[in-house]
């Protein structure tokens, strides 16, 4: 943007900070304030530990849209306020923030649904004797995941998103009593860490091929050398996606999310469903350049040689969203069948960074973090209203009963189905097939086209099953409609689920990431059937096809037909097709032993010889030592008088 | 025949002697005390012989610090056993063996 644009910008920012990317730091604090101050003691009290986290997020959200004027919108450009943190040799780490369109827009989704969220939680966990601490946990996560997106170096990231997996791990576990909340805690954290540590190899890979590890540092480095990682160029690429697998839960690293749908629903609509497994996908686009620079492969894996980090990238990304919509089609639980297609969008995203569209999978990131959090939220109503049933075929019926929550739905499942030109999801989706097609994937793009066939299948076979038709349980007919601290995060949710899309999203990312972009001719809300053509017409063919097909099997029934057509292949979708069990059979044994030879070593050489060796000598020398104390005091003078003899003796000689 | 340096050494030699074997073989604390005293008269013998032979006082200084500090010695090396008497019924080493082992 021109220099005119920039001043105007910086006029029209608060007067408090001179400098408007200051106000980034206020963001980042307010909700850390909040947290620690729930946490040291105001958590007695839950009227006022609700107040001070809703109130933090709110005022974080609000600076935010006070941000987003000036750097979203102005063209403004930030000057990298940064402070050293680390000098170490040759690791210099500075901290600072990142203040440009991604991080804006990121920060306007995480402190956004944060608010929404926190607000419906009041109404959701009422009378919960862990209140205090579900606000203070959930503002140690918002302070975490703001933290993400504000990292400007790999360093910074990397302990927020420790600090993320942390936080995370306290709020699935926020019901420990629960044997499968604790062990679906533990699940996450652990699987996690495993991504996390390919995430810290590549750090250690990029920062010691370029010495720096601020993005900024990394990208002109790259910049002057694209051949500076040598041979490691793909391996490092792959292991900073080994993070994004595990947060952003990809193949094979996917089977903690629908386990970490035992935390409270609020939670897994802010954690699971916007802001924690998108946090992968964001980093992939943060730290893009790395990937950009010429694959290359060390001699062991010269046959790989062709195949760049992105299309493993891509390759992994499809199939994980393929995998999890056919396990979504066979779900009972209607948090699990959420969890599944959340699954899936995480791929689809995933796949559109590596077809080389990192603004696609952005716009479908800010998309879905909207409707999919709607959905989620407007399943913990229904569950609220059901009094904790889950299983859709104890549903039925709710439409009438929960007018608000049904609409609401209704409008999430357009979104995530993809219904063109009325909501936000059509155009993302379609972007990502878009940069399928454009990046030379056409088998991808097949694969795109049938996640998006499967997508409205089983979103529409969860609302006709759980909405239409009878009440097929007490619970289910005589549900009322949630308070109004419930219904109306969820109205709030279902207008960008429409509405933004109609912004130009797309545009205003892209630009960010192609500095030479300029927005197609014949723009506008049928900007898709007129620049690509093909894209669009396949993604509302396979939403026409994926809606038809659900409301001739699912209209009616009482019981799903599926299971008798499609026999065990139907029951292999319902059990996930046995990922879990696999890695029970293989790994947890493997782990078994690794840990068990550990633990034989640690016992007998290390504690045994060593420790107990050494402990062991210096008590027999003591022992045989103190037979010399006689306590006779003559004994003694005895001894040390001849001692001193002997030394006379000696020295005259 | 004058006594020289080497026969005032001898006798202070075997006065230590004596102070040595009484600490050793006496029972008695009070005993042991006085042959701790005929040790530094020993001393105290030798250093005068010294400062004689030597045509210098650093030696008889030296004895008179030695035998303030006696003094003090026996002060409070007196106290001491009477306390001890008084704690235990008895002032002979083979009773004081509580350090033992």
């Amino acid at each position: 943007m021109d220099a005119h644009a920039a001043q105007h910008a910086l006029a029209a920012t608060p007067a408090f900070s001179s400098r408007p990317e200051d106000l980034a730091w206020f963001i980042l604090l307010l909700p850390l304030i909040a947290s620690a101050s729930i946490a040291a003691g105001v958590r007695r009290s839950t009227f006022l530990s609700a107040t001070l986290s809703i109130g933090a997020v709110v005022a974080a959200f609000v600076l935010s849209i006070a941000l987003f004027l000036p750097f979203g919108l102005g063209g403004y450009v930030a000057v990298p306020s940064t402070f050293s943190w680390i000098h170490a040799g040759d690791l210099n780490v500075d901290l600072g923030v990142a203040v440009d369109r991604l991080s804006v827009l990121m920060l306007l989704i995480v402190t956004g649904v944060s608010s929404l969220v926190q607000i419906y939680s009041t109404a959701y966990l009422k009378g919960d004797s862990g209140y205090g601490r579900y606000f203070g946990s959930i503002s140690l996560f918002t302070f975490a995941m703001l933290g993400i997106v504000l990292a400007d170096n790999l360093v910074m990231m990397f302990v927020f998103w420790e600090l993320v997996g942390v936080s995370s791990y306290l709020l699935i576990g926020f019901w420990f009593e629960k044997p499968s909340a604790a062990d679906a805690a533990k699940k996450a954290f652990l699987t996690n860490r495993l991504g996390d540590f390919g995430f810290l190899l590549g750090i250690l890979m990029v920062w010691s091929a370029t010495g720096s590890v601020q993005f900024a540092g990394i990208a002109n480095a790259l910049a002057l050398h694209p051949a500076a990682l040598g041979s490691l160029a793909s391996i490092a690429g792959l292991l900073i996606f080994c993070g994004a697998m595990g947060k952003s839960a990809q193949f094979p690293l996917h089977v903690w999310l629908p386990d970490a749908m035992e935390g409270p629903t609020p939670v897994s609509a802010l954690i699971h469903a916007a802001t924690m497994v998108a946090a992968g996908v964001y980093m992939l686009c943060r730290a893009y350049v790395i990937f950009q620079i010429p694959g290359a492969w060390p001699a062991p894996l010269g046959f790989l040689s062709g195949i760049s980090a992105l299309d493993i990238i891509a390759a992994i990304g499809g199939f994980t969203a393929l995998l999890a919509a056919l396990m979504a089609v066979q779900q009972d639980d209607i948090k699990r069948i959420l969890a599944y297609s959340t699954l899936s969008q995480l791929g689809y995203m995933v796949m559109a960074v590596g077809c080389g569209g990192p603004a696609a999978a952005m716009y479908h990131l800010t998309t879905h973090a909207g409707f999919k959090a709607l959905l989620f939220l407007g399943a913990g109503a229904v569950i609220h209203a059901c009094h904790h049933e889950q299983n859709i075929w104890r549903m039925g019926g709710l439409w009438r009963r929960l007018p608000v929550t049904f609409r609401t739905f209704a409008i999430g499942t357009a979104a995530l189905a993809g219904l063109p030109i009325l909501t936000s999801g059509f155009y993302s989706k379609d972007a990502i097939l878009v940069s399928a097609l454009d990046g030379g994937h056409p088998v991808l793009f097949g694969l795109g086209v049938l996640v998006a066939a499967f997508t409205p299948f089983y979103m529409l076979r969860l609302v006709i099953v759980a909405f239409f038709g009878p009440a097929r349980s007490d619970a289910a007919s005589h549900a009322h409609e949630a308070p109004a601290a419930m219904t109306w995060p969820l109205i709030a949710l279902a207008v960008p689920s429409v509405a933004v899309a109609w912004l130009g999203l797309g545009d205003f990312l892209s630009a960010h990431f192609d500095p030479h972009f300029h927005a197609h001719e014949g723009g506008g809300i049928f900007g898709p059937f007129n620049h690509a053509p093909l894209a669009a017409m396949f993604g509302t063919g396979a939403l026409l096809f994926g809606a038809t097909a659900a409301f001739g099997v699912y209209w009616g029934v009482a019981k799903d037909p599926l299971p008798a057509q499609l026999g065990c292949l139907s029951r292999a979708m319902r059990d996930r097709f046995y990922f879990d069990e696999l890695y029970e059979a293989v790994f947890v044994p493997l782990h078994d032993m690794i840990g068990r030879l550990c633990g034989a070593i640690d016992r007998w050489v290390f504690s045994g010889l060593i420790i107990r060796g050494v402990h062991g000598s210096v008590e027999l020398f003591g022992r045989g030592l103190r037979l010399v104390q006689t306590g006779n005091l003559q004994t003694y003078t005895f001894l040390f008088a001849a001692g001193v003899a002997v030394v006379v003796l000696l020295a005259t000689i | 025949m004058t006594p020289g340096l080497h026969h005032y050494l001898i006798v202070s030699a075997l006065l230590f002697s004596l102070g040595v074997f009484g600490v050793v073989s006496r029972r008695s604390l009070l005993v042991i005390y006085m042959s701790l005293e005929l040790m530094l008269n020993a001393a105290n013998l030798a250093l005068v012989a010294f400062s004689q032979f030597n045509n210098n006082l650093d030696g008889q200084v030296m004895v008179f610090f030695i035998i303030t500090v006696a003094a003090a010695e026996v002060a409070v090396g007196l106290a001491l056993i009477v306390a001890l008497y008084r704690k235990r019924r008895s002032a002979h080493v083979e009773d004081l063996t509580s350090l033992k082992y």
